[in-house]
């Protein structure tokens, strides 16, 4: 009988996980790693983007986009939509052409591929004659024209993918009609670039890398026009009207030919070397666009004087008497211009540059051309990111406020709505405001809205501006000088490069209902913040700390501390500082937490931690954990593990270099590239060879980085008698160590002069010395306590007073759950000694039933150095779940991993992008959006013009017919009020 | 003097003659040889007869070798009683004082002079260098043991290591590596984890137990097959305060040999370790058939509790180790392998000792390892109890350091 009940409720508890947990990766934020190719459909007006890892993303209106990863680990090299239609094509690095559409499937479009292609050329001709340089979508949607390396142009059938033999247009035929006095005729090179005419489909241009320019007519299989250009060709353009083709040349000039039927025509019309003079770097592409009245825009990238700006990634756009060179900060990928009118026939209206590092859009209707503010693809790394925090359900007051403050750093932006609005958006609107927060190695702090699938910049707060800093307050001088040549002009947000390491973000705490902000940085800096509308000027007064506490014979070898400034400083709208505590020596903080409730601000670092009143500006407590014969602790922030990143950062700068040097189209090219790679692989294999061997060694108090502080928590807690809870601060370190401190606050009437103490209460040595990476308390019901305010504001039930609480401890090892006040050991749960995982992440969450409406409980999210994902269950530390999430060589992904606290999690999976992932059921930010193909040409392809502003990111456009769709989100939808009613709800079962 | 003694009286087949020496002071009486009582009544009797019935003793007697023995239990002190003949000639030692080098076992090379003139009190400064100082069998307590000989296979072996806090390391280290087994595919090349140096001096080399290029297969009952190296020493390290590795020597000479096996061929093929994998394909069919594919563990994992003496300190009051709660568990209960440390007659006939003994500072690695054995056959067999006892306190001790 007993045996039969377990049993049953065994499968009651697996039927119950189901209905809590389930692993999916949702969504990837930020910018694509290593872009290499660049697409536009002005019919579906979607954009796309290749990467060299393979993956191609689709992206449309804001919410709208997908994503595809080709099976081979090629680079993406080019990427053409077939017009007029939803389908794609992608060139790979492996000369392998690939088909992609969007299918209709449920309401949703998906993208898949349906179909791949490699030429093949006659039996025994070398490779090159079959390697595809230069790919021409037709505008028929049904022929693909590839020129290649060999100077042949294969004409290819398609969505089939079958090869039209007796339309190729041989290289041969192509030299018998060349004139004889062409320099170049004996060798034509391969196609540089394929172009249509627009007027006429039946003729395209054939551009050799040699320079000359065939025309040659589809119909009649013949050769028209030979233009016979004399440098090397690196692209062409062929206007509006038909009447001209514009080249592009690798000495810096351009010329203009006229297209007429006479080869007397055929003489340039008009040659120029734009920055001329002192020899030029190649013009890698040309853009002419005609305009209703007056004279057309000309843009084209590259031409830069070699010698002095050589090294500038540049854009230059010419229209009437402007002549703008736009500055971006890292190497341009493609461009394109966005046209105005139902058939994207008309003015130009936006220039889309993709570069190496981030996309940027150039509203080119409004005086100065400026940046419209892209809603996806932002680059989260214009500094590198150094921490992230997120900070579930803000309130919309605080929201409202932020987004005030960071519309009024905004106000360079262009006003005009996102100019890329294909597709429709089906997601629903999420159903609450979270906040993710990235740290970054500048000092800056980024707001960014994570409720939906775009993340969208809302504020940036920099803490720069505190600290007297190298930074050269020249650097923004320099430019746009009156009368400079070229008329530059910086674009772009991407900045790597840090004034001063120092500044770096470690560690943020954002208590959301009383807007009070804690930044602490690399050089041991605590910045407390407080939101205010109006700008300011104050003074931020310095706390030293001292958290050696008198401990002798140490000496600090790292960095100096920041130098603040004394002078009273001017800061914008939004968090601006009010206290400042710089910890001696001036470690990197290691931990950090804020009690909004209590005004309290706890920190560690390496040497010990301390609790500071940002009331009274004043310490309150202050203990070393330094262990006296830790001397590594003594080295500054050049740990073992930040040498490896390093190193590991600089080859790949290494590669990269290399890689930006390589020029497109040559044969070398992939040589070069493997070169590269094996170079890193040898780099990276040598790095795991050094340590074959592991020692085996118990850990003893004598290891270095005992003291370091992993964890604070404040709890209000029964820390010393069962009868009398009082307000706690709970401190975790390397070694295993656990101290307890009693906290005694005065009543809130003297709480602005009455001093706040602190009382050691208790030290906790864990058995297994392994570091405590999380310590939370559970209240009488087995619940995690609330946040601090959390209760005030009515958004959590008030924690169990009344049963006994218990500590729960977790180390990198295992899970320990203690009673309180007395401390004794009550169960825990191994994971080192079990499977050789170690925890690296860990968060209390909110799961709720998928099934059932009012069923919910909290359980830890854990990640392992493993790359796992765990569900622990509370109060019990029972596995629930476990998921592969990260691979575990990842190591940069597995420390940046943060969780929501609705089972949702973010990770970098490359310096620019996170890839968000949920372990809930009911909590997913996906994308859900439908293209539908556009009607044929010459009618409307967009239903609605969208007034898109950047505030209204998220937009629910619910196809009523759908009922599927509507009820998958009404689902949703239920699943989140009933998650609302939060945390600590306690729960029958639990 | 012995020649003093040498007079058989008529009395000595029931009685035993009994001359006790402690200090300078001599005290004569006589025992019942079929009726010797225990060593503690013994012991009381001592204090009594020589009116020192606070001082701690360590009792040595001359046995018919003229070796000075140990009686410190009752199996002992039967076989001094009997063994007698007819004079019993104690020593006794303060124990705070009491020179344990005195306790020769190797008598057949040393003059009995030598012996006795240690034990009475002439220090012999021609000595060159102080020999290994081994405590007493009743203070030894196990380092190391193998553990289920029983359910393992002959070329496996279980070792567990005991912290116990010490001072001394664990002290080796561990490689990834590749082994070929004997699969139904054929000869298979599998990663694997091989130990890789020993530290001089540590617990592991000491032990005598594990080598290098020993093939790591499971750490306490978890099989270490999949796992990367770092996983491996992740899981020895967060174990260390009780390792149980189960390892396939790189040297097969030593492995236990069970007399019922069969498998007589197998064990005595010495091959490399990396090489050598394929022990299962070695032995004899019976063995191969009986083996099973996965190694069974006989003691529960959850039982080794012994990291769970976390350590808290109130405010202002002493460090006390942490007990369980006593609503969840109940105390840790002693492992069930215990009899394991136990000599087992099957494994005495190897050379391999299975038992080794901590030896408070070096013990030369060759050596003495034959006439040790000796003794901890009688001592430990003897007092399996108090040995236990003595462990479940160690159990409890922590390290503290604040």
């Amino acid at each position: 009988m007993k045996r039969f009940r377990r049993h049953g409720q065994e499968s009651q508890r697996d039927r119950l996980k189901q209905e809590l947990f389930q692993f999916n990766k949702t969504v990837e934020h930020g910018f694509p790693h290593q872009p290499s190719a660049l697409g536009y459909s002005p019919s579906l007006q979607l954009l796309a983007i290749g990467t060299r890892s393979g993956a191609i993303k689709l992206y449309g209106a804001p919410g709208v986009e997908f994503m595809g990863l080709h099976d081979e680990n090629a680079a993406v090299t080019q990427v053409h939509f077939m017009p007029h239609q939803v389908e794609l094509v992608t060139l790979l690095d492996d000369n392998s052409l690939h088909m992609w559409t969007l299918r209709g499937h449920k309401g949703l479009s998906e993208l898949l591929e349906i179909g791949r292609f490699t030429l093949t050329g006659p039996p025994g001709a070398p490779p090159s004659v079959t390697r595809v340089t230069a790919v021409l979508a037709h505008t028929s949607g049904e022929l693909l024209l590839l020129g290649t390396e060999g100077g042949h142009v294969f004409i290819v059938e398609v969505p089939g993918f079958r090869e039209l033999e007796e339309r190729n247009i041989s290289l041969d035929q192509v030299a018998a009609s060349v004139p004889d006095d062409y320099i170049g005729r004996r060798n034509l090179e391969h196609v540089e670039a394929l172009q249509e005419n627009p007027i006429n489909p039946n003729q395209v241009v054939i551009g050799y890398g040699r320079g000359l320019m065939v025309i040659w007519d589809l119909e009649k299989r013949c050769a028209i026009q030979h233009i016979p250009a004399t440098q090397q060709l690196e692209s062409v353009w062929w206007t509006e009207d038909g009447s001209y083709i514009l080249s592009s040349h690798s000495d810096g000039s351009y010329c203009r030919w006229m297209v007429g039927g006479e080869d007397v025509n055929d003489e340039e019309e008009k040659s120029d070397i734009p920055y001329g003079h002192f020899p030029c770097k190649a013009i890698s592409k040309i853009i002419q666009l005609p305009t209703e009245e007056g004279p057309p825009f000309l843009l084209f990238s590259g031409g830069m004087p070699r010698a002095s700006y050589g090294d500038r990634h540049c854009i230059t756009v010419i229209h009437c008497k402007t002549h703008v060179a736009l500055d971006f900060t890292s190497r341009i990928i493609d461009f394109f211009v966005i046209r105005d009118g139902l058939q994207h026939t008309g003015d130009p209206s936006a220039l889309v540059v993709l570069v190496e590092e981030e996309l940027v859009v150039i509203d080119l209707q409004t005086d100065c051309w400026p940046v419209i503010q892209t809603p996806y693809l932002v680059p989260l790394h214009s500094s590198a990111i150094t921490c992230s925090h997120h900070v579930s359900a803000i309130p919309l007051k605080l929201w409202e406020r932020v987004i005030a403050a960071g519309e009024l750093q905004n106000t360079h932006y262009s006003k005009k709505p996102w100019p890329i609005t294909g597709g429709q958006n089906l997601a629903p609107d999420p159903p609450q405001r979270d906040l993710l927060l990235t740290g970054h190695e500048d000092g800056t702090v980024h707001f960014w809205d994570a409720s939906g699938v775009c993340l969208y910049p809302l504020y940036k707060l920099s803490t720069a501006g505190v600290f007297h800093t190298d930074a050269d307050p020249n650097d923004n001088m320099n430019q746009g000088a009156e009368g400079e040549w070229p008329p530059f002009r910086k674009v772009g947000c991407f900045d790597p490069y840090s004034d001063d390491p120092r500044l770096g973000i470690q560690k943020i705490h954002l208590c959301k209902y009383s807007g009070y902000l804690t930044v602490a940085g690399t050089a041991g800096q605590i910045l407390v913040l407080e939101l205010n509308d109006e700008a300011a000027e104050q003074t931020v007064e310095a706390k030293v700390v001292d958290l050696l506490q008198g401990q002798e014979g140490f000496r600090w070898k790292g960095h100096t501390r920041l130098d603040v400034r004394e002078e009273p400083v001017l800061f914008p709208p939004g968090f601006q500082p009010f206290a400042l505590v710089q910890c001696q020596p001036p470690a990197v903080v290691t931990a950090l937490t804020l009690h909004s409730e209590w005004k309290l601000v706890a920190f560690g670092t390496s040497h010990g931690f301390g609790l500071y009143d940002y009331q009274q500006k004043n310490t309150v407590l202050i203990k070393c954990t330094l262990n006296p014969s830790d001397q590594l602790a003594m080295e500054g922030p050049l740990s073992r593990v930040k040498s490896i990143k390093k190193s590991l950062r600089q080859s790949f700068r290494r590669i990269r270099r290399s890689r930006v040097s390589l020029r497109k189209h040559h044969v070398n090219n992939t040589a070069k590239l493997q070169e590269a790679n094996a170079r890193l692989e040898a780099e990276l294999a040598e790095m795991e060879l050094a340590p074959v061997q592991r020692k085996i060694e118990a850990r003893s108090s004598d290891d270095s980085f005992t003291g370091l502080v992993r964890t604070l928590y404040f709890a209000d807690t029964f820390l010393s008698d069962s009868s009398h809870n009082t307000p706690s601060l709970w401190a975790g370190t390397n070694g295993g160590c656990v101290f307890a401190y009693m906290l005694r606050l005065p009543p809130v009437e003297h709480r602005a002069d009455e001093p706040v103490t602190a009382q050691p209460a208790k030290e906790i040595q864990l058995m297994h010395r392994a570091p405590v990476v999380g310590i939370v308390v559970l209240d009488g019901h087995g619940a995690p306590l609330p946040e601090p305010l959390e209760v005030a504001h009515d958004l959590a039930r008030s924690p169990d007073m009344q049963g006994s609480h218990q500590l729960l401890v977790i180390s990198e090892e295992q899970f320990k759950v203690f009673t309180l006040p007395k401390v004794s050991a009550k169960m825990k749960l191994k994971l080192t000694a079990v499977d050789g995982s170690r925890v690296r992440r860990v968060g209390v969450a909110w799961f709720c039933s998928s099934r059932t409406e009012d069923y919910g409980e909290s359980g830890l999210v854990v990640l392992t150095n493993q790359g796992d994902v765990h569900v622990v269950s509370l109060p019990h530390v029972k596995m629930q779940v476990q998921y592969p999430c990260i691979r575990r060589e990842d190591v940069s992904g597995i420390a940046s991993c943060v969780f929501t606290k609705h089972g949702q999690g973010f990770y970098l999976i490359s310096p620019s992008e996170f890839e968000r992932f949920s372990l809930s059921t009911c909590y997913l930010v996906e994308p859900r959006c439908l293209v539908e193909a556009p009607l044929h040409s010459g009618s409307s392809s967009q239903r609605r013009s969208q007034p898109d502003g950047a505030s209204s990111t998220h937009r629910t456009r619910q196809d009523s017919e759908d009922a599927e769709v509507l009820q998958e989100i009404q689902k949703s939808l239920e699943g989140d009020q009933t998650s609302f009613l939060e945390n600590n709800v306690k729960s029958a079962v639990a | 003097m012995n020649k003093n003694h040498r007079v058989q009286s008529s009395r000595s087949l029931s009685a035993v003659e009994v001359k006790s020496k402690f200090g300078a002071e001599f005290r004569r009486f006589s025992l019942d040889r079929s009726k010797p009582g225990r060593f503690d009544e013994f012991y009381g009797l001592l204090q009594h007869v020589h009116r020192i019935p606070n001082v701690e003793l360590l009792v040595g007697y001359a046995d018919v070798h003229g070796d000075l023995l140990p009686i410190n239990n009752d199996d002992n002190y039967h076989k001094a009683i009997s063994t007698a003949s007819p004079l019993l000639r104690l020593f006794l030692q303060r124990k705070e004082e009491a020179d344990y080098t005195a306790f020769g076992t190797d008598s057949l090379t040393r003059k009995k002079n030598t012996v006795l003139s240690a034990v009475l009190l002439r220090p012999d400064t021609n000595r060159k260098k102080p020999p290994v100082i081994i405590s007493l069998p009743r203070d030894f307590r196990p380092v190391s043991s193998i553990i289920d000989v029983d359910i393992l296979p002959e070329t496996h072996r279980r070792v567990r290591l005991y912290k116990h806090g010490q001072e001394k390391p664990l002290g080796f280290y561990i490689r990834d590596g590749s082994s070929v087994r004997v699969t139904a595919q054929g000869l298979e090349k599998l990663p694997g984890i091989f130990i890789s140096r020993m530290v001089p001096g540590g617990l592991a080399e000491s032990t005598g137990l594990l080598a290098v290029n020993d093939e790591v297969l499971e750490v306490n009952g978890i099989e270490v097959a999949g796992k990367s190296l770092d996983q491996v020493t992740d899981m020895m390290i967060a174990n260390s305060h009780n390792l149980i590795i189960t390892v396939k020597p790189a040297n097969q000479r030593n492995n236990v040999v069970r007399s019922g096996g069969g498998g007589a061929a197998s064990g005595s093929s010495g091959r490399s370790s990396d090489s050598g994998a394929s022990y299962y394909g070695y032995s004899s069919q019976a063995a191969a058939a009986s083996m099973p594919t996965h190694i069974i563990q006989n003691f529960p994992v959850d039982e080794l509790e012994s990291d769970d003496e976390d350590l808290v300190i109130e405010a202002g009051g002493e460090a006390e180790p942490i007990r369980r709660a006593p609503s969840n568990y109940s105390m840790p209960s002693l492992p069930r392998y215990e009899p394991h440390l136990n000599l087992r007659t099957a494994t005495t006939s190897v050379s391999a000792s299975a038992l080794s003994i901590n030896a408070n500072g070096t013990l030369p690695a060759s050596g003495s390892s034959g006439s040790l054995s000796n003794t901890n056959a009688t001592s430990t067999t003897s007092s399996p109890d108090r040995a236990m006892e003595r462990r479940s306190l160690e159990e409890d001790g922590t390290v503290i350091t604040l």
